[in-house]
């Protein structure tokens, strides 16, 4: 089985990456971008039967840091 | 004294700093590769390096605080054995618990890496008893990782207890409160983004540093 986690900035926290790419769209012309926050995604290709309490404990232990940090996991098939 | 210096793969102050160590203690220092389980018996001082451990895969410093040693020294530290992080130390100690807060990017993106201004904030400290509170210092920082956040309550917390060890004069990457080095609860635990180890000899062209090592090793002696 596979899932994915999606790792985000929390909100309130400052996103430097995300205002460069803000930055640089704008400077392509592209308008009407109100706002960019860049996260990150990490497929796990998992034995099947991991339970979703194990996919939820690597998020917390290691996948996001929790101070700063959400996650959100995507169980695919 | 008997000191340790953990040693990750992409560690690059390792060696910079057990020679501040040795110059300030007498001893070399045991380095420590991260495999490690155990810390030498009777351990004093374990100092955690800069650099890129882990080339920075996933947050600076959150591989190497998952690596076998540093349930040793998370151990250590929590009974109260001296710990120093420097730069990718501070984000290993972070990421590890063993200090509150994380470091992210630095609000201006850059990759920050000259001298700056510093305010010792705490000289109550093993590490900064050799500093006078309020006392300016200059130390190198090359950091692109360097902007320390922590929630309010939790800046709050840092600030009445004493624990801002360090802040820089001025903003340089972004920091809460310009926060540039803190201590845990106990005062056993040094975090900082700047190098002291890189201003500690004639060499260097300057010696900020050198009292740090060298209040830490007579505050060691002196409890020994």
């Amino acid at each position: 089985m596979k899932a994915r986690v999606f790792v985000t900035l929390k909100g309130g926290v400052l996103d430097p990456q995300g205002k460069a790419i803000h930055h640089a769209l704008e400077g392509l012309g592209f308008s009407g971008v109100n706002d960019v926050r860049a996260g990150k995604l990490i497929e796990l290709d998992l034995a099947d039967g991991t339970s979703d309490a194990d996919i939820d404990a690597m998020c917390s232990k290691l996948l996001a840091n929790m101070v700063i940090e959400n996650y959100r996991i995507e169980k695919l098939g | 004294m008997k000191s340790a210096v953990i040693v990750f793969p992409g560690s690059n102050c390792d060696r910079d700093l057990a020679v501040a160590i040795e110059q300030a203690s007498g001893t070399k220092p045991v380095m420590l590769w991260h495999r490690e389980t155990e810390l030498p018996a009777g351990i004093d001082f374990i100092a955690v390096p800069g650099g890129f451990s882990y080339g920075d895969y996933l947050r600076s410093g959150a591989m190497a605080s998952r690596s076998p040693v540093m349930a040793a020294v998370k151990a250590a530290g929590t009974r109260g054995v001296a710990v120093l992080g420097i730069c990718n130390g501070f984000q290993v100690l972070t990421e590890s618990g063993l200090l509150p807060g994380a470091l992210m990017r630095n609000a201006g993106i850059h990759f920050v890496c000259r001298d700056v201004a510093l305010t010792v904030e705490n000289s109550q400290s093993a590490f900064t008893s050799r500093y006078s509170a309020g006392e300016r210092v200059v130390f190198p920082v090359a950091h692109h990782d360097g902007n320390f956040f922590a929630d309010d309550a939790t800046l709050d917390r840092l600030e009445g207890e004493g624990r801002v060890a360090f802040r820089y004069a001025e903003s340089i990457n972004g920091s809460a409160r310009n926060i540039a080095g803190i201590l845990n609860d106990s005062g056993n635990v040094l975090g900082m983004m700047p190098h002291p180890e890189r201003a500690s000899e004639a060499a260097h062209g300057n010696i900020d540093g050198a009292r740090m090592f060298q209040g830490l090793v007579e505050s060691l002696m002196a409890t020994a």
